[in-house]
């Protein structure tokens, strides 16, 4: 639905969209899980760009005579056994997960839409070519591949992202391309090609904006599923390697030793992971019942 | 039908072979070999030794001749020797297998067992307090890194019974096997039970607004037979594809559930031989994970023709 319609439908719906507030206060009203998910997403991002003017601690500064501090007093979620404060490392760790996130989600769509416009709109060989690579690609697990390539690529931010992005693909690709499929039918494509548009032109101009509901509905859902990857990944120690505060990396280190006598180690990044995925699955759901009125549930 | 399902076991061909050439690439750019591995852990410094290595392991040959090598040692049954402990990989895979199958077993039978009714429950109770409380725990199953999941029970129990039966020795009984089992599946099982309610539920309500509903409900059949008898059973239809690619994202949970949970089966092995980069153990695992992947999908697509007899593959 392009943002026409969509201030149609508000309208029809009786709300008034003359102001971004009306507009917000109509959404919170109408989706109340989708404005919680939207809230929880804002203080994720928030966190994530302010770590340095809201945390009194250094995430990375070791102190020995607090190592496994428990929560309460000057270190709210305690500390961990070098004594770093873990309310500090969480906050600092919203970056990290924001940052692959984006980046792996922002990777695998742009890969997908390529993928998929390109053989859902040219069809012959090149589709058959890009769904046996996509078939390929979907053979193996999310969390098997990212594995097998975080392994291979070595552990860093940057590969990391691109670990998680390469599995995201398939996925993308397959939306994108059936959506091209359906798309490439309609009457104003036949226009296009009438006036003699480019096939190139067609494809950018006319297509590609007509998948862009779908594309934030699939981006939003696989935002959550690539901060877990990465989580995994890190916690399985093939990650994001140390210092660097991962909220998966944190779990990982306290694992099942300090179960027993640390539990605030296990318990806080868990929430951190689960809340923010919690979010994105909230406004996702949301954004799909706007943006793609007939998955509605 | 036959030359459907000719060619989509040549294409189930075609796709694994692909696989093995990803796999089997992707494993050679890993930059620290390990022949450097193995020789700086073995204190060597003579470089005659380095090569000496490399021409036991067949590393010396070029990169399409080790490929021939593995892809033939695949059709004959011979899987090569594993780095590490220098045993037959067949050997060090096979008695894994059954740890993960059950464990993978038990934990789509819970999802299986816990999503579909909720899921019913969930559509028939549409827009009611039940139906949005149950919309929230599936989607907080969805939300929580399984691995977590299974610390928090971990944790739970032991502070709560002071200790919990972990994997030391493989169980005997059946009965040993459910006590050891049942937790880590839980923790696997509660996602895609999550997945399996969201789309139990989606496909319950699609199918209710639909005529035949309407005609049933007219001539007069009770409310439970309309529910179960008439919607639930064309509602069933995605839900086992989902089913069926959640029997595969289970590996993925699987990976590090058995890790958590100390669980020696094939998932928590490629983890511990991918950190020591024992590629001939790694690649045989991806290559089984991506068979069994594989063939669960066919046995999904021939199953739809069994469950839904509109559907027929021709051509």
């Amino acid at each position: 639905m392009t943002a026409v319609e969509f201030e149609s439908e508000l309208t029809r719906a009786g709300a008034r969209t003359d102001t971004l507030w009306r507009k917000t206060v109509f959404f919170a009203r109408q989706y109340p899980l989708g404005a919680i998910g939207a809230v929880i997403m804002a203080v994720f991002v928030l966190s994530a760009v302010f770590a340095d003017f809201i945390t009194p601690w250094s995430p990375l500064t070791t102190n020995a005579a607090l190592s496994l501090a428990p929560p309460g007093g000057a270190h709210w979620f305690g500390s961990d056994y070098m004594g770093r404060d873990i309310y500090s490392r969480i906050v600092y760790g919203a970056r990290i997960s924001l940052a692959v996130g984006i980046g792996s989600t922002a990777l695998g769509c742009f890969f997908g839409v390529v993928l998929g416009l390109l053989s859902g709109y040219l069809g012959g060989w090149v589709d058959l070519v890009t769904q046996r690579l996509i078939d390929i690609l979907q053979a193996l697990p999310l969390l098997v591949l990212a594995l097998v390539m975080a392994a291979a690529l070595g552990p860093s931010l940057q590969n990391t992202i691109l670990s998680i992005s390469i599995p995201l693909i398939p996925y993308v690709a397959r939306v994108i391309r059936s959506n091209t499929l359906a798309l490439r039918e309609l009457a104003f494509v036949e226009a296009a090609h009438a006036i003699g548009m480019s096939e190139f032109r067609i494809a950018v101009r006319h297509i590609l904006p007509n998948t862009i509901a779908p594309l934030i509905v699939l981006g939003t859902a696989q935002l959550g599923s690539a901060i877990l990857t990465e989580a995994s990944l890190s916690f399985l120690g093939l990650g994001i390697p140390e210092p660097y505060p991962s909220w998966g990396r944190m779990l990982s280190a306290s694992a099942a030793e300090y179960v027993r006598t640390a539990p605030w180690l296990v318990i806080f990044p868990g929430i951190a992971i689960s809340v923010v995925v919690f979010g994105t699955n909230l406004l996702g759901d949301a954004l799909r019942d706007i943006l793609d009125p007939r998955q509605r549930g | 039908m036959a030359a459907y399902l000719v060619r989509r076991f040549l294409l189930m061909l075609l796709t694994l072979f692909g696989i093995s050439v990803i796999i089997f690439g992707l494993l050679r750019v890993v930059p620290g070999d390990i022949v450097d591995i193995l020789f700086d852990s073995a204190g060597m410094v003579d470089p005659a030794g380095k090569l000496q290595i490399q021409k036991e392991l067949g590393l010396d040959k070029p990169i399409p001749v080790q490929y021939a090598q593995w892809i033939g040692g695949l059709a004959r049954g011979d899987l090569g020797y594993s780095y590490i402990s220098e045993k037959p990989t067949l050997g060090e895979i096979l008695p894994r297998i059954p740890v993960t199958a059950e464990l993978a077993g038990l934990a789509l039978l819970f999802s299986v067992a816990l999503g579909v009714p909720l899921g019913v429950i969930s559509a028939v109770r549409q827009n009611t307090l039940t139906d949005y409380m149950l919309r929230i725990a599936s989607l907080t199953g969805l939300s929580m890194p399984a691995f977590w999941l299974g610390l928090l029970i971990l944790m739970a129990i032991v502070s709560w019974f002071g200790d919990m039966p972990m994997y030391t020795d493989m169980p005997s009984g059946f009965w040993q096997q459910l006590g050891l089992y049942a937790i880590p599946a839980a923790a696997v099982g509660f996602r895609s039970s999550s997945l399996v309610m969201r789309l139990t539920r989606s496909s319950m309500l699609e199918v209710m607004r639909q005529d035949y509903i309407r005609t049933a409900r007219a001539k007069g059949a009770s409310v439970q037979s309309v529910n179960y008898n008439h919607a639930l059973r064309n509602a069933m239809l995605p839900v086992v594809t989902v089913i069926g690619i959640e029997a595969a994202f289970l590996i993925g949970g699987l990976i590090v559930t058995e890790t958590v949970f100390n669980i020696p089966g094939v998932a928590r092995f490629l983890v511990e031989s991918i950190r020591v980069r024992d590629y001939p153990i790694v690649q045989n695992l991806v290559m089984l994970i991506a068979v069994v992947v594989v063939v669960i999908n066919f046995i999904v697509d021939m199953l739809y023709a069994v469950l839904d007899p509109r559907i027929k593959y021709s051509d």
